[in-house]
């Protein structure tokens, strides 16, 4: 069933691709809150 | 509004995991196209969703420029970034549906190449953004963005006749929906609007946090000159 | 309405005076032009009627090079000598200075299209089975299409990091319904194979809209701040 195999490709496909993006925003997040943790600090 | 966040998301994971059960089990096999034919639950609704966002883009970016609302601004590069997610996932599983069905990766049918423009248009709009880091920048993208918009129409005419003049296969359903298939499609449809809503609202909120972080800094620079804190800064020019 | 186009005439004549004056520039295009389609040629050698085929599309996309380069050149003076601010501070219409800077690259472009064309025709021994007469109104037409596009976007690149690579990368996307429309016309009319009409009026519909947007929206680009 060699058609399945794109069937399995595109579902894995999408979510790779909203994973990759979901984490790069979690991952500027943290970063952004960090930043402000240390101003609030410094201040 | 801090509590409501996260379990809107939990929500939204919900309805797409419904979704996808819906579209991987409980959707009948299409008769010609075989079980492959189930990309199409998730193909066209982020097409829907990424077109949603794009206006969505295109409507801040006007109201940026009669406003020029900070918060129009916001929503402009959020949602602009979100629609070229989506609208890669759209590219992605396009010509993966298409190699078993047709047997071709790539055809120039319609909405497809409409999709691929779309996805050039913002990109474009996207390294602009990047590119340009002065006050200017929100006015120039919403510009930018607006004569995207306009070409959008063009686009779709100009395909439209190129098609009309040769063939092409089409890609998508062919024929109208089972019920059940109706059914499975519109659940889908609803879980990645949401999807889409959530993500961008999660990005717009990433980009005021930037934007309070970037005056927290310049007020810190400024304080640590020794000058006293002025009461409008540069940044919030952009505010007014 | 006398003053814009007072303006946009005095605009004009500067700037071909400046180009006629420093021939550099203008040789410099030639001799790029003459080499695109030598290039071109190398690249690209089929027999006649497979060239009436895609002679429309490497016409059209060696235009396209030589056309951004072109105008990554239109703007670089003016910034080099603050003449930009010069202008956003006098109570002249912004529309005037585009519109020439427009034309002046349209007539640029032309010449560089007169001289590329007979070399086209000589490699590839074109000959045109439809009427050939269409083919002036879609080369004016798509010409206009690329350079008034190209001159607004040139003009928003000028306050963006890596400005020579921003102006194809905004132009090329947009250009995209046009581009296609030159090529079309220009393949049917060489192949004789049909009505180039359709794609006629969508570059004049192209035309309109992106030189209307274009006038329109350069006061807001030029006074962003």
């Amino acid at each position: 069933m060699n058609a399945i195999k794109f069937l399995i490709a595109a579902y894995i496909a999408t979510w790779l691709v909203h994973g990759v993006y979901l984490g790069s925003l979690l991952q500027r997040f943290s970063k952004l809150r960090q930043q402000l943790r240390e101003l609030g600090k410094g201040k | 509004m801090k509590r409501v966040f996260p379990i809107l998301w939990v929500l939204t994971a919900l309805l797409l995991a419904y979704g996808t059960y819906q579209a991987l089990v409980v959707a009948p096999t299409e008769r010609t196209m075989g079980d492959v034919q189930r990309i199409f639950y998730y193909h066209v609704p982020c097409a829907w969703t990424a077109f949603c966002l794009f206006f969505t883009n295109l409507f801040a970016s006007v109201a940026y420029l009669i406003r020029k609302n900070v918060r129009a601004d916001a929503l402009a590069v959020a949602s602009a970034e979100v629609g070229v997610v989506f609208c890669t996932i759209v590219l992605v599983t396009g010509p993966i549906w298409a190699r078993p069905v047709w047997g071709i990766w790539w055809t120039w049918d319609i909405r497809l190449t409409t999709t691929l423009v779309l996805w050039l248009i913002y990109v474009s709009y996207l390294v602009l953004r990047r590119f340009s880091d002065t006050a200017q920048t929100p006015i120039l993208a919403a510009v930018l963005a607006i004569f995207g918009a306009l070409d959008v129409p063009l686009v779709y005419f100009s395909i439209w006749y190129f098609r009309t003049q040769h063939p092409q296969p089409v890609m998508g359903k062919g024929g109208s929906l089972a019920p059940a298939m109706l059914h499975a499609f519109l659940i889908n449809l609803l879980a990645f609007s949401v999807f889409g809503f959530m993500v961008c609202w999660s990005r717009y909120r990433l980009e005021m946090l930037k934007r309070e972080v970037e005056q927290a800094q310049a007020l810190e620079s400024l304080a640590g000159a020794g000058a006293r804190p002025a009461a409008s800064l540069p940044l919030s020019r952009s505010a007014r | 309405m006398n003053s814009f186009w007072a303006i946009t005439a005095a605009t004009l004549v500067k700037d071909i005076r400046l180009e006629w004056r420093s021939k550099d520039a203008l040789n410099s295009m030639l001799f790029f032009s003459l080499l695109v389609v030598v290039i071109f040629s190398f690249s690209f050698d089929p027999n006649a009627e497979e060239s009436r085929q895609i002679a429309g599309g490497l016409v059209w996309v060696a235009f396209l090079f030589a056309t951004v380069v072109a105008l990554n050149q239109t703007w670089a003076r003016e910034l080099k000598n603050q003449v930009l601010d010069a202008y956003r501070v006098s109570p002249a219409s912004p529309n005037g200075l585009f519109l020439a800077k427009a034309l002046g690259n349209f007539i640029f472009v032309l010449l560089l299209e007169a001289v590329m064309t007979p070399l086209f025709i000589v490699f590839y021994n074109l000959r045109a089975l439809g009427p050939a007469w269409q083919l002036i109104p879609v080369g004016v037409l798509g010409t206009w299409a690329l350079v008034v596009n190209g001159t607004f976007f040139a003009a928003l690149s000028l306050r963006t990091r890596s400005r020579e690579i921003m102006l194809p990368l905004l132009l090329f996307p947009i250009s995209i319904p046009a581009i296609q429309g030159m090529v079309e016309a220009t393949r049917i009319l060489l192949a004789g194979d049909g009505s180039a009409r359709f794609w006629i009026v969508l570059l004049l519909t192209y035309d309109v809209v992106f030189t209307t947007a274009s006038l329109g929206l350069f006061g807001t680009i030029l006074h962003a701040e």
